[in-house]
């Protein structure tokens, strides 16, 4: 399991590695300088201000203190926003989108749980059609056509909660359940799918004869087993979770790190959106990472096989 | 004893000489059914999966000949006709359906007078066309009183023979023209991708299982730094380089999309190469080649149309989102995404200009998630045994 790790971890700094080298020359490669729009300066002006940052020094050597910076944490200074360091921008942009990712993922997974239980107990019943319809639209319907019938509907139209902005709980009601659709629509449709499974299996039937109550059976015997391989769709809930919060963020005015990467776009903001693009990198990669040991901790074939996913 | 035998047995007369017909076993068993046709009556018996197909069938065409059915470009721009509601001939006497070609709202304001001149404000100070009907008369507190009016913008503008299907957006483009250019340019990329992702997969998936060994080794080792690198960052970061169009998505689509496919058929090749009748194919002698032809191709060609079946809505999903923020196709070429994201700049004035696309790309989205689910249904071997 050890070597297991320390393997996924080797590869994990590769690819940050490769990740952050393109960023850089990437960087280099786009047209425009920090200084494009300082028209005021003077050339010798300009001159100081080049040699206060470092862009005199020849390509490798740039690399070479990028990289370093980059260890330290050090993002570059946004070319918009005040130039602020970049760091800065994203740390003060991070609770809004921790907040909705993490209710997201919370309630979407219980309530997508729960749904495909219910599905899976009334097998073939109207509530498990109900789901399944639930299943499908929540895993087709794109997020920001959820996050405009919310708007509309919800805060528009019934004024329940506010249409947009940050601040009170109930701003995050909204952006929260059009987050969550597509983590509860996947979890319920596995839920359900393993769930059958594990009921139909032999030491259902058993733990049945033996006269296990039937609540003991759904919980005790079959959630528990049919949650196990739940852990395997959590990469592609993370990854849906990430372009949710560009579109949510947007849509809902949420000052968070999506909202940040959207308006650097809109303004060509190189430093802010590489940084952003290379913060989500590190997220993936934890995230995936930490997936695939939990999961190699749970299930003892991947961790004998060294991994095949 | 020898009496009683003769007596049991049956008199000569009644055998009939049994004739031996070669051909009948074969004449009574049920013509054999290959697994594809088995697949395929699997998948014709799912309901929703064949109005899926017929679903997509229509919006394919639609896609194709829908932007001539009128007279109006994607590109005709015009700022007389701008923001036009939807109108459709017959339709348009049914009020109920929204298409009769008015904009409607309601108006607060703290009499009625001032709720109606707030609704001719808004209206273009069109004052004869705008239909006032109150709501509540108001006490004169602050926006206490309401109207709801109608505003009859075709006989405004002097219009009233033209019919904007699905109305104009904010530069008079009709919106019906633009919804299917873009529908075609969503339903191209998605297209393109799956079949470029099918391609490059099954190729390096193919000879990585099949050769194994050495070869098998370094591309696997390609894919695994590859497929580490989040596909999200990589279309984010070629789409900031890239002109933005269908060419630059399809490619960031594209450069990483194909790992997932090559993974699957790698494992599903090395599967099948240890099976015996793959063994029994190359002691008769037959080459490489044939054997990955003839044996292998039939039988992981079932996963292979799964997986691109759920590659299409995730690309078309990819497209729509890219070009929701801002990264993907951007006007004047239309797409499913960039008409959304035009629209909801103008949500609450215009709603129709984000519901059509909003409405088409989610039935896109669910007819091919209910395709693939039916595939997967008719293709796996599970369900057959």
């Amino acid at each position: 399991m050890l070597r297991y790790i320390l393997r996924r971890i080797f590869y994990m700094i590769i690819t940050l590695f490769i990740i952050a080298t393109v960023t850089f020359f990437l960087m280099k490669l786009l047209p425009g300088s920090p200084l494009s729009a300082e028209n005021k300066l003077s050339e010798s002006q300009r001159e100081v201000v080049l040699e206060k940052y470092g862009l005199n020094d020849p390509i490798p050597v740039q690399y070479v203190n990028y990289m370093t910076g980059l260890v330290r944490g050090d993002l570059g200074i946004s070319f918009h926003f005040d130039n602020t360091p970049v760091t800065d921008i994203l740390i003060n942009r991070m609770p809004p989108s921790m907040v909705l990712g993490g209710q997201a993922l919370i309630f979407g997974t219980i309530a997508g749980i729960l749904f495909g239980l219910i599905a899976a107990i009334y097998h073939n019943g109207w509530l498990d059609y109900t789901s399944t319809v639930i299943a499908v639209l929540g895993t087709s319907i794109p997020s920001f056509v959820f996050a405009g019938l919310l708007q509309w509907y919800l805060a528009n139209e019934w004024g329940l909660f506010p249409v947009a902005l940050w601040g009170t709980y109930a701003h995050t009601v909204l952006p929260t359940i059009a987050l969550a659709i597509f983590p509860m629509a996947t979890a319920a449709r596995f839920t359900r799918t393993e769930m059958l499974e594990v009921l139909g299996s032999d030491y259902i039937t058993t733990a049945r004869a033996k006269g296990v109550t039937e609540s003991g059976i759904i919980f005790k015997h079959g959630l528990r087993n049919s949650l196990i391989p739940l852990v395997t769709v959590m990469g592609p809930m993370a990854v849906s979770l990430m372009t949710g919060t560009l579109v949510i963020e947007k849509i809902f005015a949420v000052p968070g790190i999506g909202e940040q990467f959207v308006s650097s776009i809109e303004v060509l903001d190189y430093p802010t959106i590489m940084g952003t693009t290379l913060l989500f990198s590190v997220l993936f990669i934890v995230i995936l990472l930490v997936i695939d040991i939990l999961y190699g901790l749970i299930d003892p074939r991947i961790r004998l096989t060294g991994g095949g996913r | 004893m020898a009496g009683q035998h003769q007596k049991n047995e049956p008199p000569k007369e009644l055998f009939v000489s049994h004739e031996r017909k070669e051909n009948t076993t074969e004449m009574i068993t049920k013509p054999s059914r290959s697994f594809f046709q088995d697949a395929r009556r699997t998948f014709f018996k799912n309901k929703m999966a064949v109005v899926s197909i017929i679903l997509m069938i229509i919006i394919i065409l639609m896609s194709i000949i829908g932007p001539y059915f009128n007279e109006y470009g994607m590109d005709g721009q015009d700022l007389s006709r701008a923001k036009m509601p939807p109108r459709v001939p017959v339709a348009e006497n049914i009020p109920f359906l929204g298409m009769d070609g008015t904009l409607q709202d309601e108006f607060k304001g703290s009499t009625v007078e001032e709720a109606t001149e707030n609704a001719v404000m808004r209206y273009d100070n069109a004052e004869d066309f705008v239909d006032i009907e109150v709501l509540s008369e108001g006490d004169g507190s602050t926006d206490s009183a309401e109207v709801s009016a109608t505003y009859n913008i075709y006989e405004a503008k002097e219009m009233t023979d033209d019919y904007f299907w699905l109305g104009t957006d904010q530069l008079g483009r009709d919106q019906w023209t633009r919804i299917w250019l873009g529908t075609r340019v969503s339903l191209i990329i998605a297209f393109v991708a799956a079949a470029i992702d099918l391609l490059i997969g099954v190729a390096y998936g193919g000879i990585s299982g099949y050769y194994g060994g050495r070869v098998d080794d370094v591309l696997q080792r390609i894919i695994e730094i590859l497929s580490g690198i989040p596909n999200l960052v990589v279309i984010f970061l070629l789409l900031i380089v890239l002109q933005p169009g269908i060419m630059s998505i399809v490619l960031a689509l594209t450069i990483t999309g194909w790992t997932g496919m090559a993974r699957i058929v790698r494992g599903e090749v090395l599967k099948q190469k240890n099976e015996e009748y793959v063994l029994a194919a190359r002691t008769l002698g037959q080459t490489n080649g044939k054997i990955i032809r003839k044996h292998l191709m039939p039988n992981i060609a079932g996963i292979i149309i799964i997986n691109t079946m759920f590659t299409i809505p995730s690309a078309i999903f990819f497209e729509a989102f890219l070009s929701f923020i801002g990264l993907g196709i951007v006007p004047p070429e239309a797409s499913l995404g960039a008409l959304i994201d035009a629209g909801f700049k103008v949500f609450r004035l215009y709603p129709y200009l984000v519901f059509y696309p909003a409405v088409l790309i989610s039935i896109i989205m669910i007819a091919f998630n209910l395709i693939g689910d039916g595939l997967r249904d008719a293709f796996d071997p599970r369900m057959h045994k």
